[in-house]
């Protein structure tokens, strides 16, 4: 099944990145074709660097007005594009067919979205971000303040100008090479749920940061003692930068969201008896299995073996009977054996792989487990070999003595 | 020689009777598998007309109770399936191509005609062949087994009843012979009837309590160790051989009374046989000495048994038999048991329906088996009163009672008849003396019966405009009737000379008997037409526009072959498991063989929870389809909505947070307005009252006769995929997983004030 993510920024743009697992097998897991929706064609070039990076990188752009009359995202029951990214943050609605249901649907069908916005974020734009489990401040007028870890650059200002540093510790989705310089961020703050579960905090901002109205006059005496302590307690120098972290950032983000890093696929589920190489159709208690499956990852360019050594198959029937680890020969293919449980019933090989960044693995396969065949009990049971005796015994006794009743007398 | 044809050929016509009265259903609907159980017993014959016997032993079902599977081979009685098996090989053998289905359909009437033939056999054991031609007659159509054995219905009763009777038959045969071949066929009858049904307890059970009866009565002879010394031995030894029975055989308290009754037996017969070599004064001596001993094996043998039965799991009773001792028991502790309406008590009127004037004809039975009592009458009338008790304990041992009654009543009436022509011959002889001299003894009786005969046959003649089938039937059996009086008359020559009746008195009472017959008849007949029929997968209703057929069941089974993907699992309550399994062959969860309470209640549990909970419980399963059923639209009273108590009870005793009470308003599941908000809450009053307000505006429930409480929903969690034509079965769908979860549109602002 898909393996949702949601994705939140403190950038100058909010990410948001759905997506599924592909079954492309030559291919990459995700179609090169954009929709870029502006408000503005000129948002084109004054975003030309993370635009030309998309191209750089093979992707297709379409770039389109939100409002555009013809707009569609898809024709004859078809998608015509592979990804949406939506840089009209102040459009009231889409023009055509688009509306935020269909951009929604779009997402359900397992693609993936760049959803930007500022402090004018329109209703449509907040619709959508909320559907995802984002919740953009509804003060129009409120930004994020950060009295402490605000970008050097603009000490006497508001602090509205954040430098963020704090961001998920995952390679996958922000690429091997550290960021080093902070984010930068202006804009209107949000927030997501703890307990959702779907959604990735890829740049927190700091705890002193807050959402306000930069404008208004701050009231409330306790809450600044706070943050005043907190301030003490987080001074420090800072190391200055030449360039802030952000392009490096989005670019990586990018990737990530558009499928070229932490996609996997798991191909030919093979398992047998240990011996054999046909799959049957059931196994019996106390067999031996051995069981393999190929996982890969698409780097970019092409599907290379995904290397971990935390891979695990479970034998599960309502509860996992057995769990074990999968060990891997650096060829993409993982395998394990094991005796199958005195335990009869249907069964399923199992894989669930869950890794931060990484697209959920999910495999499930039935197979039926049975009992004995009436024939395949051990014939002779060295324990009972009394009762054989007695039962023999007792029919020759009885031969004899119907012989000896019946002819002697 | 000529009583012996004339026997033969109405043995004949019974049969052809007990056949072609069960075949109102294949007229009347078509030629299909009954109910629900009989869908469970066909698969099972498929299955083994395809693969053979050795992989139907060894057959791992993996398409039920998912995902525990059942061992088909172990805990199926195979007798049924291996004789409609068998039949259907040797059809096919003879190149005649009859499908599995059809065998099936017809093997319960085939076995309705031998079991009255073995009917037959047994009352001639005990009563002579008149009682034993009327005793058949009244089995071949008696209501109480039509109602299991019509064609169609193809459960384990179909075959199990001959398996009785004729076990029974052998045992009273042994006993009447003391040969030893038929004391082995009796093992071999008795295996067979183990390996039909669960009842075969009711004969280990009963014999031993004849004999009992017979010892104490002092009534023991070689001839009984004969017939049931070889019974204990081979028959238990072939019972364990049955995988579903195993070391039960020896293991469970219901067969502990045949071997303590084996042990008393032997006891005695070594009394006896020291009694012979003894003389009387040592044979006092030698008792007290004995009694002392036996007294204390006794105490022994007693406390091994204790012992067992208190070690063995379920204290030794297993629940349906507890239930039969104490009928209080099963509603008591085993919802499971009790939610079956067939092991409730039966009410009078279905006695009456069952067995009509076969009540009343009863004592008259018992009151002739006991004129001369022997072995074999005394154990028809033990039989009768055990039946009696178990039939009033569970409604489907009405089917045990049936034979019972009809031997009983197959003797009161060949007595009474015997007595009536005995009486009317020697009158008319009187009468005849005066005329025709020496005409001889044989004429008057022929006149006599060839003036019945052809009063009757006019009183066909007049009805016959009407034509119906039911009145052929009536008319054969009048025929029989007369047929069994005239061959018993044959009898009493010999013994003559007990009561004599007035000439008119007796006349008059044989017409009023040959009405009795008649109306006996006419009430089976209807029986079978309009009451037993009915497949119960099609239903059938008469209005002022004609006849309305609904076929919903089928439909939706259908529907789930055709659109779901084999794997798919389908959850309902355990009712339709096995038509779900056979009719759209996909994996169900539950099923009518209820081995596994929790794994009922885990489904009873989430079609009582709301749906969210449900869902998850669901999905734990595996589950992809909910099937419901529904009758709110067109009445059908026995919908899952009336037997959702039992989901809520059921599902409360394994997981305490059902609680009954709060489904209950004032102590009744109610769904209209009264009704709690846990009830409106719960998944199947959300599945089944589903847009159910769309189809007349009000959603007035027409089973329960009110309008439902909570008429306008959605479903969050489940999505209606499929809806029958009457709206009897619903199926729905679980919704997946959501890809992304919504957020919450709280407020940010916990710091900043607006400004003033």
């Amino acid at each position: 099944m898909a393996a949702p993510r949601v994705l939140l920024l403190l950038a100058a743009a909010a990410l948001l990145a759905v997506s599924s697992v592909g079954d492309a097998s030559g291919e990459g897991p995700r179609g090169r074709k954009l929709l870029v929706l502006v408000d503005d064609l000129a948002v084109r070039s004054s975003h030309s660097a993370f635009f030309g990076s998309l191209q750089a990188r093979g992707l297709d752009l379409e770039f389109r007005l939100a409002d555009d009359p013809k707009l569609s995202l898809h024709r004859y029951g078809q998608y015509l594009y592979d990804g949406l990214v939506l840089f009209a943050p102040s459009t009231p609605r889409f023009g055509g067919s688009v509306d935020q249901n269909a951009v929604l649907e779009f997402i359900d069908a397992g693609h993936d979205m760049i959803l930007a916005a500022d402090h004018s974020a329109s209703d449509l734009i907040r619709g959508i971000a909320t559907e995802c489990g984002v919740d953009f401040d509804e003060d129009p007028e409120a930004m994020v303040i950060d009295h402490i870890n605000y970008a050097s650059s603009e000490v006497e200002g508001d602090h509205t100008l954040i430098a963020g540093d704090d961001l998920i510790q995952s390679d996958v989705i922000l690429g091997s090479k550290k960021i080093e310089a902070p984010v930068l961020f202006r804009g209107i703050g949000h927030a997501a749920n703890p307990s959702n579960s779907l959604v990735l905090k890829v740049l927190s901002a700091s705890p002193s940061a807050y959402s306000a109205n930069p404008e208004a006059k701050l009231a409330s005496v306790p809450s600044l003692t706070g943050f005043l302590k907190s301030g003490v307690q987080k001074a420090g120098s800072k190391m200055s930068h030449d360039k802030a972290g952000n392009e490096q950032f989005v670019t990586e983000t990018s990737k990530w969201v558009f499928h070229e890093r932490g996609h996997l696929k798991a191909v030919n589920v093979k398992h047998h008896k240990v011996g054999e190489t046909n799959e049957p159709s059931m196994y019996r208690i106390n067999d031996d299995l051995e069981y393999s499956v190929e996982i890969y990852e698409w780097s970019g360019t092409s599907w290379k073996p995904y290397v971990a050594d935390d891979v695990q198959i479970q034998f599960f029937m309502m509860s996992p009977y057995v769990l074990k680890n999968m060990s891997t020969d650096k060829t993409a293919v993982y395998s394990a054996s094991f005796k199958v449980p005195d335990v009869y019933g249907v069964f399923q090989f199992k894989v669930e792989y869950q890794r931060l960044g990484y697209t959920g693995l999910s495999l499930a396969k039935q197979i039926p487990v049975r009992p004995y065949r009436h024939d395949e009990y051990e014939r002779f049971i060295t324990s009972a070999f009394p009762y054989y005796a007695a039962s023999f015994s007792t029919m020759g006794a009885f031969f004899i003595f119907s012989v000896a009743y019946l002819y002697h007398k | 020689a000529f009583g012996g044809v004339l026997c033969a050929f109405t043995l004949i016509l019974i049969g052809v009777l007990a056949f072609s009265i069960r075949l109102f259903s294949v007229i009347k609907y078509e030629s299909v598998i009954h109910e629900f159980d009989p869908y469970f017993n066909f698969r099972v014959t498929q299955f083994l007309s395809k693969n053979g016997i050795y992989e139907f032993w060894n057959w791992f079902d993996d398409r039920t109770w998912y995902p525990l599977g059942r061992v088909i081979g172990g805990t199926v009685y195979p007798g049924l399936t291996l004789t409609a098996g068998s039949i259907w090989w040797f059809v096919n053998a003879l190149n005649i191509p009859l499908s599995v289905e059809t065998v099936c359909v017809f093997t319960a009437p085939i076995f309705s005609a031998i079991a009255s033939w073995a009917t037959y056999l047994l009352t001639k054991e005990a009563k002579g062949t008149g009682a034993g031609l009327m005793a058949a007659a009244i089995l071949a159509m008696v209501p109480s087994y039509i109602s299991r054995s019509v064609a169609g219905s193809y459960d384990n009763e179909a075959v199990a009843i001959f398996a009785l009777v004729f076990t029974f038959y052998l045992y009273v045969k042994t006993l009447n012979t003391g040969s030893l071949f038929y004391a082995t066929l009796n093992a071999l009858s008795y295996f067979y009837m183990v390996c039909s049904w669960g009842g075969y307890t009711f004969i280990i059970n009963l014999i031993p309590m004849h004999v009992l009866l017979c010892i104490v009565t002092g009534r023991y002879s070689s001839r009984l160790y004969i017939a049931y010394a070889p019974l204990v031995i081979l028959g238990t030894l072939l019972a364990a051989l049955v995988p579903v029975v195993g070391f039960n055989a020896v293991l469970t308290s219901e067969h502990f009374a045949s071997f303590l009754v084996f042990i008393i037996l032997h006891v005695v017969a070594f009394v006896y046989y020291i009694k012979g070599l003894l003389t009387p004064r040592l044979f006092k001596m030698a008792m007290t000495l004995v009694i002392t001993v036996g007294l204390a094996v006794c105490f022994a043998v007693v406390a091994i048994l204790v012992a067992l039965v208190a070690s063995s799991p379920t204290k030794g009773w297993s629940g349906r038999s507890l239930s039969l001792l104490d009928p209080t028991y099963a509603s008591k502790y085993i919802p499971i048991i009790a939610s079956v309406s067939e092991h409730q008590p039966p009410t009078w009127p279905s006695y009456f329906m069952d067995i009509n004037v076969l009540a009343f004809l009863v004592p008259a039975g018992i009151i002739s088996c006991f004129l001369p009592l022997s072995d074999a009458s005394s154990f028809m009338v033990l039989y009768l009163v055990t039946a009696v008790y178990f039939s009033g304990v569970m409604v489907r041992l009405m089917l045990v009672l049936a034979p019972a009654a009809c031997i009983l009543s197959g003797i009161a009436l060949s007595s009474a008849f015997d007595v009536l022509t005995r009486s009317m011959k020697f009158q008319l002889s009187k009468l005849f003396d005066d005329g025709p001299a020496i005409s001889g003894n044989g004429s008057p009786n022929g006149s006599s019966a060839s003036t019945v005969n052809t009063s009757s046959s006019k009183n066909e003649k007049t009805e016959k405009s009407e034509a119906a089938p039911k009145e052929k039937q009536s008319k054969k059996n009048r025929r029989k009737d007369k047929e069994v009086t005239e061959s018993v008359s044959v009898k009493p020559k010999k013994e003559k000379r007990l009561s004599v009746l007035p000439l008119e008195a007796s006349i008059v009472s044989t017409l009023l008997l040959i009405a009795l017959g008649g109306f006996y008849v006419v009430h089976c007949v209807w029986a079978a037409a309009e009451a037993y029929s009915a497949p119960s997968i099609v239903l059938t209703s008469r209005s002022r526009e004609g006849l309305h057929v609904f076929d919903d069941f089928r439909e939706a089974y259908a529907w789930l072959s055709h659109n779901t993907d084999v794997d798919d699992k389908v959850a309902s309550w355990w009712d339709y498991g096995y038509q779900t399994t056979a009719m759209a062959n996909r994996t169900v969860i539950v099923d009518n063989n209820t081995w596994n309470n929790t794994h009922i209640a885990t489904v009873g549990t989430a079609m009582s929870s709301p749906e969210k909970a449900a869902w998850e419980i669901f999905d734990s399963l595996d589950v992809k389809y909910v099937l419901v059923v529904f009758g709110g639209l067109v009445g059908y009273p026995s919908d899952d909505i009336n037997k959702f108590l039992w989901m809520v009870r059921i599902g409360g005793g394994e997981f305490p947070h059902i609680k009954e009470p709060d489904y209950l308003r004032d102590g009744q599941y109610r769904v209209d307005a009264q009704a709690t908000p846990t009830m409106l809450n719960c998944l199947m009053y959300k599945l089944c009252y589903y847009r159910f307000v769309e189809t007349d505006g009000k959603g007035f429930d027409r089973v329960r006769g009110y309008e439902i409480g909570k008429k306008h929903f959605k479903l969050t969690h489940f999505e209606e995929v499929f809806t029958t034509h009457h709206w009897m079965v619903r199926i729905y769908k679980l919704k997946p997983q959501k890809n992304r979860i919504r957020g919450k549109l709280k407020k940010l602002k916990s710091v900043s004030l607006p400004a003033y």
